[in-house]
Protein backbone atom coordinates (compact mmCIF):
# COMPACT_ATOMS: atom_id res chain seq x y z
CA UNK A 1 0.00 0.00 0.00
CA UNK A 2 1.63 3.05 -0.83
CA UNK A 3 0.65 6.86 1.07
CA UNK A 4 -1.52 8.84 -1.43
CA UNK A 5 -0.30 12.22 -2.22
CA UNK A 6 -1.00 14.73 0.46
CA UNK A 7 -3.56 16.99 -1.47
CA UNK A 8 -5.31 13.75 -2.70
CA UNK A 9 -5.75 12.84 0.72
CA UNK A 10 -6.88 16.14 2.06
CA UNK A 11 -9.22 16.82 -0.61
CA UNK A 12 -10.65 13.31 0.26
CA UNK A 13 -10.76 14.14 3.81
CA UNK A 14 -12.17 17.26 3.13
CA UNK A 15 -14.90 15.61 0.71
CA UNK A 16 -16.22 13.05 3.11
CA UNK A 17 -16.64 15.74 6.01
CA UNK A 18 -18.42 17.56 3.80
CA UNK A 19 -20.47 14.10 2.88
CA UNK A 20 -20.99 13.39 6.79
CA UNK A 21 -22.04 17.09 7.59
CA UNK A 22 -24.64 16.85 4.66
CA UNK A 23 -25.73 13.75 5.47
CA UNK A 24 -26.42 14.71 9.42
CA UNK A 25 -23.94 12.17 10.73
CA UNK A 26 -23.16 14.84 13.50
CA UNK A 27 -25.52 17.05 15.47
CA UNK A 28 -23.66 20.35 13.69
CA UNK A 29 -22.99 23.83 15.76
CA UNK A 30 -21.25 21.48 19.30
CA UNK A 31 -19.29 24.43 20.46
CA UNK A 32 -16.05 23.70 22.86
CA UNK A 33 -12.17 21.87 22.62
CA UNK A 34 -11.15 18.21 22.51
CA UNK A 35 -8.09 17.39 23.92
CA UNK A 36 -6.11 14.48 23.06
CA UNK A 37 -2.55 13.54 24.34
CA UNK A 38 -0.62 10.37 23.41
CA UNK A 39 1.11 8.38 21.07
CA UNK A 40 3.46 10.03 18.63
CA UNK A 41 2.60 6.81 16.20
CA UNK A 42 -1.10 8.14 16.42
CA UNK A 43 0.46 11.54 14.76
CA UNK A 44 -0.87 11.07 11.24
CA UNK A 45 -4.36 9.10 11.70
CA UNK A 46 -5.78 11.41 14.60
CA UNK A 47 -4.37 14.12 12.88
CA UNK A 48 -6.45 13.31 9.50
CA UNK A 49 -9.57 12.60 12.13
CA UNK A 50 -9.50 15.95 13.99
CA UNK A 51 -9.10 17.69 10.75
CA UNK A 52 -12.31 16.19 9.35
CA UNK A 53 -14.09 16.85 12.80
CA UNK A 54 -13.07 20.73 13.09
CA UNK A 55 -14.29 20.63 9.38
CA UNK A 56 -17.57 19.31 10.26
CA UNK A 57 -17.86 21.49 13.40
CA UNK A 58 -16.18 24.59 12.81
CA UNK A 59 -16.76 26.09 16.03
CA UNK A 60 -15.17 22.95 18.18
CA UNK A 61 -10.85 23.29 18.79
CA UNK A 62 -9.21 19.85 18.32
CA UNK A 63 -5.59 19.87 20.01
CA UNK A 64 -3.70 17.06 19.90
CA UNK A 65 -0.22 16.83 22.23
CA UNK A 66 2.22 14.16 21.02
CA UNK A 67 3.67 13.02 24.48
CA UNK A 68 3.97 9.43 23.82
CA UNK A 69 1.74 6.58 24.43
CA UNK A 70 2.70 6.64 28.58
CA UNK A 71 2.35 10.15 28.78
CA UNK A 72 -1.11 9.93 27.07
CA UNK A 73 -2.47 7.44 29.91
CA UNK A 74 -1.27 9.56 32.46
CA UNK A 75 -2.31 12.47 31.34
CA UNK A 76 -6.17 11.38 30.69
CA UNK A 77 -5.52 9.13 34.00
CA UNK A 78 -5.08 12.64 35.49
CA UNK A 79 -7.83 14.30 33.96
CA UNK A 80 -5.50 16.21 31.93
CA UNK A 81 -6.97 15.76 28.37
CA UNK A 82 -10.28 14.31 27.44
CA UNK A 83 -8.98 11.11 25.65
CA UNK A 84 -5.62 9.51 25.67
CA UNK A 85 -4.12 8.31 22.48
CA UNK A 86 -2.12 5.07 23.36
CA UNK A 87 -0.62 2.66 20.61
CA UNK A 88 -0.11 -0.22 23.30
CA UNK A 89 -2.96 -2.18 24.83
CA UNK A 90 -3.28 -0.75 28.19
CA UNK A 91 -1.87 -3.12 30.88
CA UNK A 92 -3.55 -4.59 33.60
CA UNK A 93 -2.95 -2.13 36.39
CA UNK A 94 -4.16 0.53 33.81
CA UNK A 95 -7.33 -0.74 33.60
CA UNK A 96 -7.87 -1.60 37.02
CA UNK A 97 -7.22 2.01 38.24
CA UNK A 98 -10.35 2.92 36.14
CA UNK A 99 -9.28 3.54 32.29
CA UNK A 100 -11.50 2.10 29.69
CA UNK A 101 -9.07 1.53 26.14
CA UNK A 102 -11.27 1.42 22.76
CA UNK A 103 -9.33 0.39 19.83
CA UNK A 104 -9.64 2.37 17.22
CA UNK A 105 -7.47 0.96 14.43
CA UNK A 106 -4.68 -2.00 13.86
CA UNK A 107 -1.23 -0.63 12.73
CA UNK A 108 1.29 -3.59 11.17
CA UNK A 109 4.81 -3.25 11.88
CA UNK A 110 6.55 -5.23 8.98
CA UNK A 111 9.86 -6.53 9.02
CA UNK A 112 11.98 -5.12 5.79
CA UNK A 113 15.14 -6.34 3.84
CA UNK A 114 16.42 -5.24 0.59
CA UNK A 115 14.80 -6.54 -2.36
CA UNK A 116 18.06 -8.56 -3.51
CA UNK A 117 17.68 -10.65 -0.21
CA UNK A 118 16.63 -14.13 -0.70
CA UNK A 119 14.88 -14.52 2.80
CA UNK A 120 10.87 -14.40 2.44
CA UNK A 121 10.16 -15.49 6.14
CA UNK A 122 10.87 -15.53 9.36
CA UNK A 123 9.44 -16.62 12.31
CA UNK A 124 9.10 -14.27 15.63
CA UNK A 125 11.42 -15.98 17.37
CA UNK A 126 14.18 -16.03 14.64
CA UNK A 127 13.56 -12.35 14.65
CA UNK A 128 14.02 -12.00 18.10
CA UNK A 129 17.26 -13.81 17.77
CA UNK A 130 18.29 -11.45 15.32
CA UNK A 131 18.02 -8.52 17.04
CA UNK A 132 19.58 -10.11 19.92
CA UNK A 133 22.57 -11.02 18.10
CA UNK A 134 21.98 -14.28 18.64
CA UNK A 135 22.00 -15.09 15.01
CA UNK A 136 24.75 -12.69 13.26
CA UNK A 137 25.13 -13.96 9.65
CA UNK A 138 21.56 -14.74 6.70
CA UNK A 139 23.12 -18.12 6.21
CA UNK A 140 21.96 -19.03 9.35
CA UNK A 141 18.64 -18.10 8.19
CA UNK A 142 18.46 -19.34 4.47
CA UNK A 143 20.19 -16.35 2.98
CA UNK A 144 23.57 -15.84 1.53
CA UNK A 145 26.20 -15.39 4.04
CA UNK A 146 27.00 -11.88 5.12
CA UNK A 147 26.71 -9.84 8.73
CA UNK A 148 22.97 -8.83 9.40
CA UNK A 149 22.82 -5.09 9.91
CA UNK A 150 20.16 -4.46 12.51
CA UNK A 151 18.40 -1.16 11.70
CA UNK A 152 16.27 0.33 13.96
CA UNK A 153 14.43 3.38 15.25
CA UNK A 154 15.41 5.60 18.17
CA UNK A 155 14.59 4.88 22.07
CA UNK A 156 11.18 6.17 22.93
CA UNK A 157 10.11 5.62 18.95
CA UNK A 158 6.46 4.15 19.42
CA UNK A 159 7.62 1.17 16.73
CA UNK A 160 10.88 0.34 18.78
CA UNK A 161 8.72 -0.32 21.79
CA UNK A 162 5.65 -2.34 19.40
CA UNK A 163 8.58 -3.58 18.06
CA UNK A 164 10.33 -4.27 21.10
CA UNK A 165 7.67 -5.61 22.96
CA UNK A 166 5.83 -7.93 20.50
CA UNK A 167 8.87 -9.76 19.77
CA UNK A 168 10.45 -9.93 23.68
CA UNK A 169 13.55 -7.80 23.10
CA UNK A 170 13.31 -4.78 25.36
CA UNK A 171 16.66 -3.02 25.91
CA UNK A 172 18.49 -6.21 24.21
CA UNK A 173 18.35 -5.09 20.58
CA UNK A 174 22.08 -4.81 18.84
CA UNK A 175 21.29 -2.22 16.94
CA UNK A 176 24.31 -1.30 14.07
CA UNK A 177 21.54 1.75 13.14
CA UNK A 178 19.51 3.72 15.36
CA UNK A 179 17.03 5.86 12.54
CA UNK A 180 15.08 9.00 13.53
CA UNK A 181 12.19 8.53 11.46
CA UNK A 182 10.39 5.70 9.43
CA UNK A 183 11.62 6.95 6.38
CA UNK A 184 15.67 7.16 6.87
CA UNK A 185 14.70 2.95 7.73
CA UNK A 186 13.43 2.41 4.54
CA UNK A 187 15.98 4.26 2.50
CA UNK A 188 18.92 2.57 4.44
CA UNK A 189 17.71 -0.55 4.40
CA UNK A 190 17.25 -0.10 0.64
CA UNK A 191 20.88 0.38 0.50
CA UNK A 192 22.41 -2.27 2.19
CA UNK A 193 21.70 -5.50 1.03
CA UNK A 194 22.70 -7.35 4.10
CA UNK A 195 20.20 -5.47 6.51
CA UNK A 196 17.12 -5.60 8.02
CA UNK A 197 14.52 -3.19 9.50
CA UNK A 198 11.01 -2.63 10.86
CA UNK A 199 8.80 -0.04 9.51
CA UNK A 200 5.31 1.18 10.08
CA UNK A 201 3.61 -1.10 7.35
CA UNK A 202 1.81 1.63 5.97
CA UNK A 203 4.96 3.06 4.63
CA UNK A 204 6.50 0.44 2.73
CA UNK A 205 6.66 0.67 -0.77
CA UNK A 206 8.66 -1.34 -3.18
CA UNK A 207 12.60 0.07 -2.93
CA UNK A 208 12.35 -2.92 0.18
CA UNK A 209 11.14 -6.43 0.52
CA UNK A 210 8.78 -6.76 3.69
CA UNK A 211 8.78 -10.20 5.26
CA UNK A 212 6.59 -12.68 6.14
CA UNK A 213 6.15 -13.52 9.82
CA UNK A 214 5.26 -17.12 10.66
CA UNK A 215 4.24 -17.43 6.73
CA UNK A 216 1.71 -14.33 7.07
CA UNK A 217 2.46 -11.67 4.53
CA UNK A 218 1.90 -8.47 5.85
CA UNK A 219 -0.82 -7.01 4.47
CA UNK A 220 -4.02 -5.04 5.97
CA UNK A 221 -6.17 -7.96 6.01
CA UNK A 222 -4.02 -9.94 8.12
CA UNK A 223 -3.03 -7.41 10.52
CA UNK A 224 -7.18 -6.65 10.60
CA UNK A 225 -7.77 -10.85 11.22
CA UNK A 226 -4.83 -10.89 13.27
CA UNK A 227 -2.44 -13.45 12.06
CA UNK A 228 -0.08 -11.45 10.89
CA UNK A 229 0.86 -10.79 14.28
CA UNK A 230 3.82 -7.78 14.43
CA UNK A 231 1.08 -5.27 14.87
CA UNK A 232 -0.14 -3.20 17.66
CA UNK A 233 -3.53 -1.50 18.58
CA UNK A 234 -4.17 2.33 18.25
CA UNK A 235 -6.01 2.86 21.15
CA UNK A 236 -8.46 5.82 22.93
CA UNK A 237 -8.57 5.69 26.66
CA UNK A 238 -10.82 7.19 28.48
CA UNK A 239 -11.93 7.35 32.05
CA UNK A 240 -14.29 4.67 33.20
CA UNK A 241 -16.19 6.86 35.78
CA UNK A 242 -16.39 10.31 33.89
CA UNK A 243 -18.29 10.79 30.71
CA UNK A 244 -16.54 12.78 28.29
CA UNK A 245 -18.02 16.21 27.66
CA UNK A 246 -20.71 16.50 24.65
CA UNK A 247 -18.00 17.68 22.30
CA UNK A 248 -15.25 14.77 23.18
CA UNK A 249 -18.16 12.51 23.09
CA UNK A 250 -18.74 13.15 19.49
CA UNK A 251 -15.39 13.16 18.58
CA UNK A 252 -15.06 10.03 20.25
CA UNK A 253 -18.06 8.79 18.62
CA UNK A 254 -16.85 10.35 14.65
CA UNK A 255 -13.56 8.34 15.12
CA UNK A 256 -15.35 5.02 15.90
CA UNK A 257 -18.08 5.83 13.05
CA UNK A 258 -17.95 3.79 9.68
CA UNK A 259 -17.51 6.37 7.78
CA UNK A 260 -14.16 7.52 9.43
CA UNK A 261 -12.88 4.34 8.21
CA UNK A 262 -11.42 5.55 5.23
CA UNK A 263 -9.90 8.61 7.23
CA UNK A 264 -8.03 5.98 8.94
CA UNK A 265 -6.84 3.90 5.88
CA UNK A 266 -5.80 6.98 3.92
CA UNK A 267 -3.57 8.13 7.07
CA UNK A 268 -2.25 4.25 6.87
CA UNK A 269 -3.53 2.32 9.86
CA UNK A 270 -6.53 -0.72 9.57
CA UNK A 271 -9.64 0.63 10.59
CA UNK A 272 -11.48 -1.58 13.01
CA UNK A 273 -14.73 -0.44 12.26
CA UNK A 274 -15.06 -1.21 8.21
CA UNK A 275 -18.65 -0.17 6.99
CA UNK A 276 -20.39 -3.18 6.16
CA UNK A 277 -21.02 -2.57 2.45
CA UNK A 278 -17.23 -1.83 1.71
CA UNK A 279 -16.57 -5.53 3.64
CA UNK A 280 -19.13 -7.51 1.66
CA UNK A 281 -17.21 -5.65 -1.89
CA UNK A 282 -13.85 -7.00 -0.63
CA UNK B 1 19.17 71.27 18.57
CA UNK B 2 16.85 68.64 15.93
CA UNK B 3 19.57 67.02 14.46
CA UNK B 4 21.11 65.88 17.64
CA UNK B 5 18.24 64.48 18.84
CA UNK B 6 17.78 62.53 15.80
CA UNK B 7 21.26 61.34 16.47
CA UNK B 8 20.33 60.35 19.94
CA UNK B 9 17.22 58.70 18.54
CA UNK B 10 19.19 57.10 16.45
CA UNK B 11 21.77 55.80 18.50
CA UNK B 12 19.07 54.10 20.79
CA UNK B 13 17.83 52.24 17.82
CA UNK B 14 21.12 50.63 17.68
CA UNK B 15 21.70 50.31 21.46
CA UNK B 16 18.67 48.31 21.38
CA UNK B 17 19.68 45.97 18.26
CA UNK B 18 22.91 45.56 19.74
CA UNK B 19 21.06 44.31 23.20
CA UNK B 20 18.60 41.63 21.48
CA UNK B 21 22.27 39.99 20.41
CA UNK B 22 23.19 40.16 24.27
CA UNK B 23 20.03 39.21 25.13
CA UNK B 24 19.36 36.14 23.28
CA UNK B 25 22.57 34.54 24.42
CA UNK B 26 21.90 35.24 27.74
CA UNK B 27 18.47 33.75 27.92
CA UNK B 28 20.13 31.01 25.97
CA UNK B 29 22.95 30.38 28.61
CA UNK B 30 20.45 30.67 31.35
CA UNK B 31 17.91 28.67 30.11
CA UNK B 32 20.47 25.34 28.89
CA UNK B 33 21.69 25.90 33.00
CA UNK B 34 18.55 26.11 34.53
CA UNK B 35 17.24 22.92 32.88
CA UNK B 36 20.44 21.20 32.30
CA UNK B 37 21.70 21.14 35.95
CA UNK B 38 18.38 18.92 37.57
CA UNK B 39 19.46 16.03 35.58
CA UNK B 40 23.32 16.01 36.02
CA UNK B 41 22.27 16.45 39.94
CA UNK B 42 20.15 13.49 39.94
CA UNK B 43 22.54 11.37 37.47
CA UNK B 44 25.60 12.76 39.07
CA UNK B 45 28.35 14.79 37.78
CA UNK B 46 31.01 11.71 37.79
CA UNK B 47 28.67 9.27 36.17
CA UNK B 48 26.86 11.40 33.90
CA UNK B 49 30.53 12.32 32.39
CA UNK B 50 31.73 9.52 32.46
CA UNK B 51 29.24 6.78 32.08
CA UNK B 52 30.08 4.69 29.41
CA UNK B 53 26.40 3.49 28.88
CA UNK B 54 23.17 5.16 27.89
CA UNK B 55 20.52 3.57 27.76
CA UNK B 56 18.00 6.13 27.96
CA UNK B 57 14.50 4.29 28.07
CA UNK B 58 15.49 1.04 29.51
CA UNK B 59 13.54 -0.20 32.79
CA UNK B 60 16.87 0.52 34.81
CA UNK B 61 18.03 3.93 32.77
CA UNK B 62 21.53 4.46 32.21
CA UNK B 63 22.70 7.72 31.45
CA UNK B 64 26.06 8.01 30.80
CA UNK B 65 27.68 10.34 27.68
CA UNK B 66 31.45 9.50 27.95
CA UNK B 67 30.47 7.55 24.18
CA UNK B 68 29.46 10.68 23.11
CA UNK B 69 31.60 13.49 24.49
CA UNK B 70 34.34 11.07 23.00
CA UNK B 71 32.68 10.78 19.25
CA UNK B 72 32.35 14.56 19.44
CA UNK B 73 36.03 14.82 19.88
CA UNK B 74 37.12 12.39 17.95
CA UNK B 75 34.90 13.32 14.49
CA UNK B 76 36.16 16.47 15.00
CA UNK B 77 39.53 15.80 15.17
CA UNK B 78 39.75 13.34 12.17
CA UNK B 79 37.61 16.22 10.67
CA UNK B 80 40.46 18.64 11.22
CA UNK B 81 43.13 16.13 10.01
CA UNK B 82 41.60 15.73 6.69
CA UNK B 83 40.25 18.70 6.21
CA UNK B 84 43.09 21.69 7.22
CA UNK B 85 45.89 20.21 5.07
CA UNK B 86 43.52 20.45 2.04
CA UNK B 87 41.71 23.46 2.93
CA UNK B 88 45.12 25.68 4.00
CA UNK B 89 46.85 24.40 0.87
CA UNK B 90 43.92 25.56 -1.37
CA UNK B 91 44.19 28.96 0.08
CA UNK B 92 48.12 28.98 -0.13
CA UNK B 93 47.52 28.12 -3.80
CA UNK B 94 44.59 30.40 -4.14
CA UNK B 95 46.02 33.55 -1.93
CA UNK B 96 49.67 33.46 -3.58
CA UNK B 97 49.83 30.93 -6.93
CA UNK B 98 46.64 30.97 -8.65
CA UNK B 99 46.42 32.44 -11.96
CA UNK B 100 43.34 35.32 -11.36
CA UNK B 101 40.93 32.63 -13.60
CA UNK B 102 41.84 29.63 -11.34
CA UNK B 103 41.33 31.85 -8.73
CA UNK B 104 38.21 33.21 -9.68
CA UNK B 105 36.30 29.75 -10.30
CA UNK B 106 37.75 27.70 -7.10
CA UNK B 107 36.45 31.02 -5.11
CA UNK B 108 33.17 30.46 -6.57
CA UNK B 109 33.13 26.73 -6.23
CA UNK B 110 34.64 27.11 -2.19
CA UNK B 111 31.52 29.63 -1.77
CA UNK B 112 29.01 27.50 -3.08
CA UNK B 113 30.40 24.61 -0.79
CA UNK B 114 29.81 26.95 2.06
CA UNK B 115 25.72 27.82 1.19
CA UNK B 116 24.72 24.04 0.87
CA UNK B 117 22.02 23.32 3.56
CA UNK B 118 24.15 20.16 5.78
CA UNK B 119 21.07 18.50 5.14
CA UNK B 120 21.84 18.01 1.86
CA UNK B 121 25.18 16.67 2.67
CA UNK B 122 23.85 14.30 4.79
CA UNK B 123 21.62 12.85 2.25
CA UNK B 124 24.48 12.71 -0.39
CA UNK B 125 26.82 11.03 2.03
CA UNK B 126 23.71 8.71 2.88
CA UNK B 127 23.32 7.50 -0.53
CA UNK B 128 26.88 7.94 -1.51
CA UNK B 129 29.40 7.65 0.72
CA UNK B 130 27.63 4.80 3.36
CA UNK B 131 27.68 2.38 0.66
CA UNK B 132 30.97 3.79 -0.46
CA UNK B 133 32.35 3.08 2.55
CA UNK B 134 30.97 -0.30 3.04
CA UNK B 135 32.13 -1.94 -0.45
CA UNK B 136 35.30 -0.10 -0.60
CA UNK B 137 36.07 -1.09 3.14
CA UNK B 138 34.53 -4.22 3.02
CA UNK B 139 32.63 -3.96 6.45
CA UNK B 140 28.63 -4.82 6.84
CA UNK B 141 27.66 -0.94 7.28
CA UNK B 142 29.05 2.51 6.31
CA UNK B 143 27.08 4.47 8.25
CA UNK B 144 30.34 5.23 10.60
CA UNK B 145 32.99 7.51 12.46
CA UNK B 146 34.37 7.18 9.10
CA UNK B 147 31.59 8.57 7.18
CA UNK B 148 30.88 11.46 9.77
CA UNK B 149 34.55 12.48 9.66
CA UNK B 150 34.40 12.87 5.65
CA UNK B 151 31.53 14.28 5.74
CA UNK B 152 32.58 17.24 8.15
CA UNK B 153 35.88 17.67 6.75
CA UNK B 154 34.30 18.48 3.33
CA UNK B 155 31.28 20.79 5.33
CA UNK B 156 34.64 22.93 6.82
CA UNK B 157 36.70 23.40 4.20
CA UNK B 158 34.97 27.11 3.22
CA UNK B 159 35.66 28.61 6.64
CA UNK B 160 39.11 27.02 6.56
CA UNK B 161 40.30 28.06 3.17
CA UNK B 162 37.88 31.52 3.06
CA UNK B 163 39.81 32.87 6.77
CA UNK B 164 42.99 31.40 5.39
CA UNK B 165 42.77 33.50 2.46
CA UNK B 166 41.96 36.74 3.97
CA UNK B 167 45.22 35.99 6.20
CA UNK B 168 47.33 35.14 3.87
CA UNK B 169 46.64 38.22 1.93
CA UNK B 170 47.00 40.72 4.71
CA UNK B 171 50.58 39.80 5.11
CA UNK B 172 52.56 42.94 3.74
CA UNK B 173 53.72 42.58 0.13
CA UNK B 174 56.98 44.05 1.31
CA UNK B 175 57.69 41.02 3.14
CA UNK B 176 57.69 38.60 0.26
CA UNK B 177 59.59 41.23 -2.05
CA UNK B 178 62.29 41.32 0.91
CA UNK B 179 62.10 37.36 0.99
CA UNK B 180 61.90 37.30 -2.82
CA UNK B 181 64.98 39.80 -3.18
CA UNK B 182 67.32 37.41 -1.35
CA UNK B 183 67.20 34.79 -3.79
CA UNK B 184 64.03 32.63 -1.71
CA UNK B 185 61.98 31.08 -4.32
CA UNK B 186 58.06 31.97 -4.47
CA UNK B 187 57.54 28.56 -2.86
CA UNK B 188 59.98 29.20 0.16
CA UNK B 189 58.56 32.58 0.29
CA UNK B 190 55.21 31.35 1.02
CA UNK B 191 55.85 28.81 3.08
CA UNK B 192 58.73 30.38 5.25
CA UNK B 193 57.59 34.31 4.49
CA UNK B 194 53.95 34.55 4.31
CA UNK B 195 52.46 31.62 6.03
CA UNK B 196 54.65 32.03 9.90
CA UNK B 197 52.98 35.70 9.14
CA UNK B 198 49.68 34.77 8.71
CA UNK B 199 49.92 31.92 11.61
CA UNK B 200 46.93 32.92 13.82
CA UNK B 201 44.81 34.23 11.05
CA UNK B 202 45.17 30.51 9.89
CA UNK B 203 44.84 29.14 13.36
CA UNK B 204 41.81 31.00 13.57
CA UNK B 205 40.53 29.45 10.17
CA UNK B 206 41.26 26.07 12.26
CA UNK B 207 39.17 26.97 15.36
CA UNK B 208 36.57 28.34 13.30
CA UNK B 209 36.60 24.76 11.27
CA UNK B 210 36.60 22.92 14.90
CA UNK B 211 33.41 24.94 15.92
CA UNK B 212 31.69 24.39 13.17
CA UNK B 213 32.75 20.55 13.29
CA UNK B 214 31.15 19.88 17.00
CA UNK B 215 28.08 21.79 16.05
CA UNK B 216 26.73 20.10 13.28
CA UNK B 217 23.80 17.80 13.45
CA UNK B 218 21.86 17.19 10.38
CA UNK B 219 24.29 16.01 8.17
CA UNK B 220 26.36 13.87 11.34
CA UNK B 221 23.54 11.88 11.87
CA UNK B 222 22.32 11.07 8.55
CA UNK B 223 25.44 9.17 8.06
CA UNK B 224 27.08 8.07 11.36
CA UNK B 225 24.34 5.37 12.65
CA UNK B 226 23.29 6.72 15.90
CA UNK B 227 24.06 4.02 18.26
CA UNK B 228 25.67 4.65 21.69
CA UNK B 229 28.93 2.86 21.09
CA UNK B 230 32.17 3.95 22.63
CA UNK B 231 33.66 5.59 19.07
CA UNK B 232 35.98 3.32 16.57
CA UNK B 233 36.44 3.86 13.18
CA UNK B 234 34.08 1.73 11.63
CA UNK B 235 31.54 1.50 14.16
CA UNK B 236 28.38 3.68 14.08
CA UNK B 237 28.41 6.48 17.05
CA UNK B 238 26.49 9.05 18.25
CA UNK B 239 27.46 12.70 18.45
CA UNK B 240 26.40 15.14 21.47
CA UNK B 241 24.41 17.16 19.02
CA UNK B 242 22.82 14.31 17.19
CA UNK B 243 22.56 12.56 21.28
CA UNK B 244 20.13 15.29 21.33
CA UNK B 245 18.30 15.79 18.30
CA UNK B 246 17.86 11.96 17.77
CA UNK B 247 15.48 11.53 21.19
CA UNK B 248 14.14 15.13 22.00
CA UNK B 249 11.11 14.23 20.01
CA UNK B 250 9.81 11.33 22.27
CA UNK B 251 12.16 12.22 25.11
CA UNK B 252 10.02 12.80 28.27
CA UNK B 253 11.07 12.70 32.60
CA UNK B 254 14.90 12.37 33.48
CA UNK B 255 15.66 11.57 29.63
CA UNK B 256 14.52 14.90 28.63
CA UNK B 257 16.56 16.48 31.36
CA UNK B 258 19.53 14.75 30.59
CA UNK B 259 19.45 15.43 26.62
CA UNK B 260 19.17 19.36 28.49
CA UNK B 261 22.18 18.11 30.37
CA UNK B 262 24.12 16.95 27.10
CA UNK B 263 23.26 20.61 25.54
CA UNK B 264 25.00 22.08 28.21
CA UNK B 265 27.96 20.26 27.59
CA UNK B 266 28.21 21.05 23.85
CA UNK B 267 27.23 24.76 25.08
CA UNK B 268 30.72 24.79 27.16
CA UNK B 269 32.70 23.14 24.22
CA UNK B 270 31.54 25.80 21.82
CA UNK B 271 32.24 28.34 24.31
CA UNK B 272 35.93 27.09 24.60
CA UNK B 273 36.39 27.28 21.28
CA UNK B 274 34.97 30.52 20.80
CA UNK B 275 37.23 31.46 23.72
CA UNK B 276 40.04 29.82 22.19
CA UNK B 277 39.08 31.89 18.14
CA UNK B 278 39.12 35.00 19.69
CA UNK B 279 42.59 34.74 21.58
CA UNK B 280 43.65 34.08 17.83
CA UNK B 281 41.95 36.60 16.06
CA UNK B 282 43.53 38.76 18.43
CA UNK B 283 46.78 37.98 18.27
CA UNK B 284 46.54 37.84 14.83
CA UNK B 285 45.31 41.68 14.49
CA UNK B 286 47.88 42.41 16.76
CA UNK B 287 50.62 40.79 14.73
Amino acid sequence: MKKFGKGISVALVAVMALGLMSCGALAANLKGTVATDGSTSMESVIGALGEAFMEAEPDVTFTYNPTGSGSGIQAVSEGRCDIGLSSRALKDEEIESGLVETTLALDGIAIIVHPDNPVTDLDVETIAKIYTGEITDWADVGGEAGEIVLIGREAGSGTRDGFESITGTEDACKYRQELTSTGDVITTVSQNPNAIGYASLAAVGDTVKALAVDGVEPTEETVMDGSYVVQRPFVLVTREDEELSDVAQAFFDFALSEDSAEIITLAGAVPVNVPADEEAAE
Amino acid sequence: MKKQAFENFIYGVFLLLGLITVGCVLLITVYLIISGIPAIREIGLFKFLFGKTWASTAKTPQFGILPFILTSIYGTAGAIALGVPIGFLTAVYLAKAAPPKVKAVVAAAVSVLAGIPSVVYGLVGMLVLVPGIRSIFHVPDGASLLAAIVVLAVMILPSIVNVSITALEAVPQEYEDASLALGATPTETYFRVSVPAARSGIAAAVVLGVGRAIGEAMAVMMVSGNVANMPSLFQSVRFLTTAVASEMSYSSGLQRQALFSIALVLYLFILLINAALNFFLKRSKEA
